[in-house]
């Protein structure tokens, strides 16, 4: 198993160099030669014009694949609200578990959260596994975990999907390290091989710089969490007809390690920056932390949240909360504004995958034109007022500020 | 108190470029470094050691290269170093990656608090951390930005969340990843710097930790990566002429068209 340079077949024409994203290839002897680190990408074999590098894989599989079957999507909520990342899994969970031939069912877990089970099926669910108890009140890693596996254990789905949320981002490490099978973070793209019933997730890497498409084709069930905003949600047919399977909770071992204190929502404008459709974000192009008012005023506007970037965040201009990029969230609204930001790598990464973006920035050269959809080169203090206002009076928004 | 922070290097992204022509990653001289988020863990668990007494160990996984990384731990204080390294590791995916650091762990022995940084840079998933403290079979909070009270025995930290943050409680020995919220980090001081240049950071294979060789490297690596590519990059956008006046009487009606808003 792994990967050799059939030495025969090498012309040292170094094609694989620069194809390897791990930088681990080296020509010696007019030969290539793979250096540690290697996890098997393929790219180098893709890119070899002469099939000189073989890639070999342990092709056992040690379970009987057969006996899972169903397309599962975790229904995330809080306090009684559905995140709105549910809706977008339970429409790419429709279209997967259509082509697999298999059932969706969502998996509810909260403490008086019932009458949700409807709106799950009326978004496409067949099935909603309801597990009901006053020890899933709040989100805790040991309480869901336990009652997912247990869930898991019995009914085997093939696939489960969660959001690439704060909840989902914890409890899906946790439930795949438990159940020993695979997990891909974060995925923005996904299919099925309906002849192996294997789910192709791709994700981006390298803070996007890079997708790669992973595979979990030896275990079950397959899981991934799905980046919030990618896919579209599903539609609503409040005709729609499913099953409610209540779980029996009597035999679950309740080990429930950690204790919610307290839970505090952050008041102000919006921050839930990952489900906005609109975000305003500035950057230090705004030269001074007043001036973030104009961010904010136009977020107000057009009812969309406030981001910022690093430099901002860093100069202490807005609380870390509200950062956009590697270091702080990852959004992908309908519409991004990068007032003053200059564009580094790392803050592409973070809504480069945003519908539309605008850049306003003085420096024509700023990277952040390079991905803008639409770009205005000037002032951003001079340029910001002037888009407010003109944004007021086409909505006809009341002239007057709100502070 | 015994704390470990868990460090991975990986290469410094800023650095990362895609070369037009070929479509490809250039990748000369990019450096290695610390995972940035990791730095914040180093720094959290430094200053706990400072109030409650300890030490304080940082654990890689990698090539033999990667004990670089460790050494600037220990240039910022850190006490002491291992590194993970065997041709047998290479290839894991989070499970088989959270399950040898696991095995280190649990070779360290009596650790009372492990520390990872949110996610590393170059993959991005978050998972390890969390993946480690179920194979250890402790408890985990992830996102974390302050630890309110900490004693012997347990800890309060507050979690990010979407819409703010939340309050939580747990025992020890549990598993904290961390953001950048959390602290600053320390710059390394001339002795930590002189103290790692002559360090030699223990190197502890498969074997040394008792791993079951089927939990380790590819073989046991659920998740395979089929196809790495570039991404299509978006076409180049439009660019407003005019007074600003007009740019923005054009930027407002090309957004209004689209009916968003």
């Amino acid at each position: 198993m792994g990967i050799r340079v059939i030495t025969d077949k090498c012309y040292g024409c170094k094609v694989c160099v620069p194809s390897c994203p791990f930088g681990i290839i080296e020509i010696i002897d007019k030969k290539a030669v793979i250096k540690d680190g290697c996890n098997l990408c393929g790219a180098c074999a893709t890119a070899c014009k002469f099939n000189a590098i073989e890639i070999t894989r342990e092709t056992e599989t040690k379970i009987d694949k057969s006996l899972y079957s169903g397309v599962w999507v975790f229904a995330e909520q809080r306090e009684g609200k559905l995140a709105n990342v549910t809706k977008e899994l339970l429409g790419e969970g429709r279209k997967l578990a259509d082509e697999l031939k298999e059932p969706l069912a969502a998996v509810l877990l909260g403490k008086g959260i019932g009458e949700l089970a409807q709106g799950l099926i009326a978004h496409g669910a067949d099935k909603v596994y309801l597990a009901d108890a006053p020890e899933l009140e709040y989100f805790l890693e040991d309480s869901y975990t336990q009652v997912i596996v247990d869930l898991v254990k019995k009914e085997r789905p093939n696939i489960i999907l969660l959001g690439a949320t704060a909840i989902g981002r914890s409890l899906a490490p946790k439930v795949a390290a438990r159940l020993e099978t695979g997990l891909t973070a974060d995925c923005t793209g996904l299919e099925v091989d309906v002849a192996e019933k294997n789910l192709l997730q791709t994700r981006p890497a390298f803070g996007g710089n890079l997708m790669a498409t992973i595979l979990c084709p030896n275990h079950r069930p397959q899981m991934a969490t799905v980046r919030p905003k990618v896919f579209k949600p599903s539609a609503e047919d409040p005709s729609r007809t499913g099953e409610v399977i209540t779980v029996d909770l009597t035999k679950t071992k309740w080990d429930i390690r950690a204790q919610v204190l307290e839970v505090v929502k952050e008041t102000g404008y919006v921050v839930n920056l990952e489900e906005a459709n609109i975000i305003v974000s500035g950057g230090r192009g705004l030269c001074d932390p007043k001036n973030f008012a104009m961010v904010e005023e136009l977020a107000r506007v057009l009812g969309g949240a406030v981001g910022a970037s690093r430099a901002a965040v860093d100069a202490g201009w807005i609380p870390y909360a509200h950062q956009v990029g590697q270091t702080g969230k990852t959004v992908g609204p309908k519409i991004y504004f990068a007032c003053g930001i200059h564009g580094a790598i790392q803050h592409l990464a973070g809504m480069s995958s945003s519908d539309i973006i605008i850049a306003i920035n003085k420096n024509p050269d700023a990277p952040i034109f390079k991905i803008a959809t639409y770009g205005i080169v000037g002032d951003v203090r001079e340029v910001l007022p002037l888009l407010t206002k003109e944004f007021k009076k086409a909505l006809g928004v009341s002239q007057e500020a709100v502070v | 108190m015994k704390i470990v922070v868990c460090v991975k290097q990986v290469p410094d992204t800023t650095e990362v470029k895609i070369n037009p022509e070929t479509n490809t990653l250039v990748r000369e001289g990019v450096a290695s470094v610390v995972n940035p988020f990791d730095m914040y863990a180093v720094e959290e668990a430094l200053r706990i050691k400072e109030k409650l007494g300890g030490t304080v160990v940082a654990l890689s996984m990698g090539p033999p290269q990667a004990a670089e990384a460790l050494k600037e731990t220990i240039a910022m204080g850190v006490d002491e170093a291992v590194l993970l390294s065997d041709r047998a590791f290479a290839g894991a995916d989070t499970l088989a990656t959270s399950y040898a650091l696991a095995k280190g762990i649990e070779k360290i022995g009596d650790v009372d608090l492990i520390f990872c940084g949110k996610q590393a840079i170059d993959g991005d998933t978050a998972q390890v951390g969390p993946e480690i403290a179920e194979k250890l079979g402790i408890p985990h909070v992830t996102y974390v930005k302050k630890i309110n009270e900490i004693n012997e025995t347990g800890l309060t930290v507050e979690r990010m969340t979407e819409e703010g943050f939340e309050r939580v409680k747990l025992p020890l020995p549990a598993l904290l990843t961390v953001v950048k919220e959390i602290n600053e980090p320390r710059l390394p001081s001339l002795k930590g710097k002189m103290r790692a240049k002559n360090i030699q950071v223990p190197v502890w294979n498969a074997e040394m930790i008792n791993a079951d060789p089927g939990k380790i490297g590819l073989k046991g690596s659920p998740t395979w990566v089929k196809r790495i590519f570039i991404p299509e990059m978006k076409c180049q956008g439009e660019i407003f002429d005019g007074s600003p006046e007009e740019q923005v009487k054009s930027l407002v009606d090309a957004i209004l068209s689209r009916k968003i808003v």
